[in-house]
C-alpha cells in the first residue's frame, strides 16, 4: 500500500496524537505536566446573490473554512498540529486554498539553553524587517516556515536564533529556501554587575537572512542567493523609549519590482515618552524595493519573508476602516504622530473617571523615482534620494537640458490620516466616545498599483458617537452611529467601487446579560448619486458565548471593504446571506 | 484509505475537544517586558495568590473596556485576595510601541507583556482576542473567557475571591 503525501502527514499526526493520549492516560494523576490542549475555528457562510451591491452567485451556495490546533505538551516536550478544511474557501480569500489537510506539525524540545523546534514554526527578528514567519487565521495569512529552528541564550542577556527552511504555500511548500541567524544583546543583563542598575537600558540586535531559488529564467541572470542584513537598537530611559531597526538588501529581481536589479533597504524608529496620564509617540519610516520572498514571481500575501508595517493608525470602526492604508511595498515614506493625555479625575472634564484624548495624524507618500539609463542594456533603471522631498506635494515645472518637465509629485500622496478621540466615563452606567476624522485616500495606489488606474482620490470627513449604557450589573445596550462625508459625491466611497459619496451606520447591541447579544447594524450609502444604488446594507447578529466558547449566527448584506486584522489587510467582497461562526478552545 | 484516515483525523480532533486539560500549568514562551528584557511565562508567579492573565491589543475596543474596568477596582481586588493581573499584549511590530504609551495614558498598574509573535497566544490556544485565564495559588490554570462584556468584571472577581479562598471554580 502506498500512502499519498497527505496520508503520510495524517498517520504521523495521528501516530502523534496516540502518543500523547497514551501519555496522559499513563500519567493522569502522577504527573500533571503532561497536558493537551487546543482551539476550533468554524467560519461558514450561506450565500444569496445580490446583483445590486455586487454579491455575485456562488455555485457550491455554502462555502466554510475550518480550522482545529492539537498541542501536546509533557515538560521540556510539545509537538502539535493544525488541521485545515476549505469546503470551499469562503468568498474574498484566495481560490487555491482548495481542500483540506494537516498543514502544520511541530516538535520541539526547550531548556533555558538551548530550544530546538523541528517542523513547522512562526519566527520574528527585531521588528520583522527582514523576517517574520507570521500566523492570522482570520486573514489566512499563515507564512509559517517549515524546517528547524534552534533559540540559545548562551549568557543572560544574550539570544541567538537560527532558523533554516521552507515557507507555507498553500497546502504545500514555496520554492525557496529561507536561511536567518539572528543575534540580540541586552547591554544591562550580559554587564550585570557593571550596568545592571543603570537607568539606561540598551538593547542591540543584528540579523542576516537569505533565501535561495534556482534561476531558472532564459533572459536574465537572477542572483540565487538574496542576502538581506541589518541591525536594530532599543534604549530605554525612564518614561522614554527609542526603538530603530535599518536593513539592507541586494538586488533582487521579482514580479514585485519589475526585476529592478536596484538593492532595497528599510528604515523603521519609533520614539516615545510617557508618562502617568500622558504619552507622546513618533514614528517613521521609509522603505524602498523591500518586497522580499522566498519566490521571486510570487504577489499579494503569498511566501513573504519579511513584514514592513504600515505607520498608519489601525481603525476599529467601520467608517474609519473602509479605507485604511495598506504599506506599498515598492517603496514609500511615512511618519506617525500621536499624543494622548488623561485628563484627572475630580477636574471640570475629567469628571469622577477622568477622561481620555487621543490626537493622531499619520501619513504616507510613494518614494520619488529618478531615471537612470543603463548603457550597456539600454533600459532605465531609477533611484532615490534621502532628501524627503516627497512630502513637498505639489505639481512643479522644472526645466531640464532637453526641455521642461512637470514633475507628478502629487501622485506621491499615498494617504493621510488625521483624527481626534475622546473617551469619557459619566457615572457607573453610562460612558460615552466621540471621534472625529479626515482622511485622504489614493485609490489608484493603494488598491489597484498603478498610478494610470483612472480613479479620483478620495477626502473624508468622518464622524463618530459610541453610547453605552450598562441598566443592571450584568445588562446593557450599546448605540454607535458614524458618518463618512465626502465633498465630491461622485467619487468612489469603497473598494467595490459600487458606493460612491456620504455614508451613514449606526448599531444597536444588546447584552441582557453577559453570555448572549443581539445586535442590529444598518450601514447606508445614503450619498449615492444614483437613486438605486442608495442601498441599507442590514446586518442582524446574535452570539452566545461561555467560558472559552463563542458562537455567532449572522444574516444580511455586508458591503465589501478591506477587512484588516492584526496589521494585515485583505479585501473582502460584497455578499449577502447567513453566516455561521463557532470558535472554542479547550 | 485516505479518506478513512482522513475521517478518524477528524474524528480524533472532534474528541479531543471532551479531553479536559483544566488545571495545566501554564505553557512556555518568550514574552517582552516593557523595558526590554525579557521572561519566559512559566516563571509567573504570585507567591500562592491567584492571578489574571489578560489577552489584549492596543487596536481591539473591548480589551480596553475590561482593563479600564478592573482597573477601577484593581486597588481593591489586591488588597481583598493578593491577585495579580498580568496583561499580554498581542500587538505586532506595526503598534507594540504603542503598547507602553497607552499602558502609562491609561495609569494601569498591571504588569504588562508584549507577546509580539503571539507565541503566547497561540500556546494558550487564544482564538481572538479579549481572552481571559484565572490562575489558582498552585499555578494551575483554571478556567478562561473568550470576549468581553459589561460585568464581565465582577464575574471574574467572584471567581478570584473563590479561588483565594480556595474553593473550587464552577464552569
Amino acid at each position: 500500500m502506498v500512502f499519498s503525501n497527505s496520508a503520510k502527514k495524517i498517520v504521523f499526526c495521528f501516530v502523534l496524537f496516540c502518543f500523547g493520549y497514551f501519555m496522559r492516560s499513563q500519567n493522569a494523576v502522577t504527573d500533571e505536566l503532561n497536558s493537551i490542549h487546543g482551539n476550533f475555528q468554524l467560519d461558514g457562510q450561506y450565500y444569496e446573490a445580490d446583483s445590486l451591491i455586487g454579491a455575485p452567485k456562488v455555485p457550491e451556495k455554502f462555502l466554510s473554512n475550518v480550522f482545529g490546533n492539537i498541542n501536546y505538551s509533557k515538560g521540556k516536550f510539545s509537538a502539535g498540529v493544525r488541521y485545515e478544511a476549505y469546503n470551499n474557501v469562503r468568498q474574498g480569500f484566495l481560490p487555491s486554498y482548495k481542500g483540506q489537510g494537516i498543514v502544520n506539525r511541530y516538535a520541539r524540545y526547550r531548556t533555558d539553553l538551548l530550544d530546538i523546534t523541528i517542523g513547522n514554526f512562526y519566527e520574528q527578528f527585531g521588528n520583522g524587517l527582514m523576517l517574520r514567519a507570521y500566523y492570522e487565521p482570520g486573514l489566512l495569512y499563515d507564512n509559517s516556515i517549515d524546517g528547524a529552528r534552534i533559540i540559545s541564550n548562551p549568557y543572560k542577556g544574550v539570544t541567538l536564533k537560527g532558523v533554516i527552511g521552507k515557507q507555507r504555500y498553500f497546502f504545500s511548500t514555496g520554492a525557496g529556501i529561507v536561511r536567518g541567524v539572528d543575534g540580540e544583546v541586552n547591554i544591562n543583563e550580559l554587564f550585570d554587575s557593571l550596568l545592571g542598575k543603570k537607568k539606561t537600558r540598551v538593547i542591540l540586535g543584528g540579523s542576516f537572512v537569505s533565501k535561495y531559488q534556482a534561476d531558472q529564467d532564459n533572459s536574465l541572470i537572477l542572483p540565487q542567493n538574496v542576502a538581506c542584513y541589518g541591525g536594530r537598537m532599543n534604549i530605554i530611559r525612564g518614561g522614554f523609549n527609542f526603538n530603530t531597526e535599518y536593513a539592507y538588501k541586494i538586488n533582487d529581481p521579482s514580479a514585485d519590482n519589475n526585476k529592478s536589479y536596484k538593492y532595497g533597504d528599510a528604515l523603521f524608529s519609533t520614539i516615545s515618552y510617557a508618562t502617568n496620564g500622558f504619552s507622546i509617540l513618533f514614528q517613521g519610516k521609509r522603505i524602498d524595493n523591500m518586497s522580499y520572498r522566498s519566490d521571486r514571481n510570487e504577489g499579494l500575501q503569498n511566501l513573504l519573508i519579511n513584514y514592513l508595517p504600515a505607520t498608519t493608525k489601525q481603525h476599529s470602526y467601520t467608517l474609519f476602516a473602509l479605507n485604511p492604508y495598506a504599506t506599498q511595498l515598492k517603496g514609500e515614506i511615512g511618519f506617525m504622530g500621536e499624543l494622548q493625555y488623561k485628563v484627572k479625575k475630580g477636574t471640570l472634564l475629567g469628571g469622577k473617571y477622568g477622561m481620555e484624548i487621543t490626537v493622531n495624524y499619520s501619513q504616507a507618500n510613494g518614494l520619488k523615482q529618478y531615471g537612470v539609463r543603463d548603457s550597456t542594456t539600454n533600459m532605465t533603471f531609477y533611484q532615490t534620494k534621502w532628501d524627503f522631498s516627497e512630502f513637498n506635494s505639489k505639481n512643479k515645472v522644472i526645466s531640464t537640458p532637453t526641455g521642461t518637465v512637470v514633475t507628478n509629485n502629487e501622485n506621491l500622496n499615498y494617504y493621510h490620516d488625521f483624527f481626534i478621540e475622546v473617551n469619557k466615563k459619566f457615572n457607573k452606567k453610562f460612558k460615552a466616545t466621540f471621534m472625529y476624522g479626515n482622511q485622504f485616500y489614493n485609490r489608484n495606489i493603494i488598491q489597484f498599483n498603478s498610478v494610470n488606474a483612472g480613479f479620483k482620490n478620495l477626502r473624508t470627513d468622518l464622524a463618530l458617537i459610541d453610547l453605552t449604557y450598562k441598566y443592571k450589573s450584568s445588562s446593557s445596550i450599546r448605540l454607535e452611529m458614524q458618518g463618512l462625508f465626502t465633498p465630491d459625491q461622485s467619487v468612489e466611497t469603497n473598494s467595490n467601487l459600487v458606493a460612491k459619496g456620504n455614508w451613514a451606520t449606526a448599531l444597536i447591541e444588546w447584552w441582557p446579560n453577559s453570555n448572549f447579544f443581539m445586535a442590529v447594524y444598518d450601514q447606508y450609502n445614503y450619498g449615492n448619486p444614483n437613486d438605486k444604488l442608495k442601498i441599507h446594507y442590514y446586518l442582524g447578529t446574535m452570539g452566545y458565548n461561555s467560558g472559552p466558547h463563542r458562537i455567532t449566527v449572522s444574516y444580511g448584506k455586508q458591503s465589501a471593504g478591506i477587512f484588516c486584522v492584526g496589521g494585515v489587510c485583505r479585501v473582502v467582497p460584497a455578499s449577502n446571506g447567513l453566516t455561521l461562526s463557532i470558535t472554542s478552545s479547550f | 484509505m485516505k479518506k478513512v484516515i482522513l475521517l478518524s483525523a477528524a474524528v480524533l480532533i472532534m474528541c479531543s475537544a471532551f479531553i479536559s486539560g483544566d488545571g495545566d500549568k501554564i505553557p512556555s514562551a518568550t514574552l517582552k517586558n516593557l523595558d526590554g528584557s525579557k521572561i519566559n511565562s512559566s516563571t509567573f508567579s504570585n507567591n500562592g495568590k491567584p492571578i489574571i492573565i489578560s489577552f489584549w491589543a492596543t487596536w481591539c475596543k473591548p480589551c480596553k473596556k475590561e482593563l479600564d474596568a478592573i482597573a477601577e477596582n484593581y486597588a481593591d481586588w489586591q488588597k481583598e485576595t493578593g491577585v495579580k493581573l498580568i496583561a499580554i499584549s498581542i500587538d505586532d511590530a506595526r503598534s507594540a510601541s504603542k503598547v507602553v504609551t497607552d499602558v502609562k495614558t491609561k495609569g494601569w498598574t498591571y504588569e504588562v507583556y508584549i507577546d509580539e509573535n503571539q507565541d503566547f497566544k497561540r500556546a494558550m490556544n487564544v482564538n481572538n482576542v479579549p481572552f481571559t485565564f484565572l490562575i489558582d495559588g498552585t499555578g494551575k490554570i483554571v478556567w478562561s473567557h473568550n470576549s468581553y462584556a459589561e460585568g464581565d468584571e465582577d464575574k471574574l472577581y467572584e471567581n478570584v475571591q473563590a479561588l483565594a479562598k480556595g474553593e473550587k471554580l464552577k464552569h
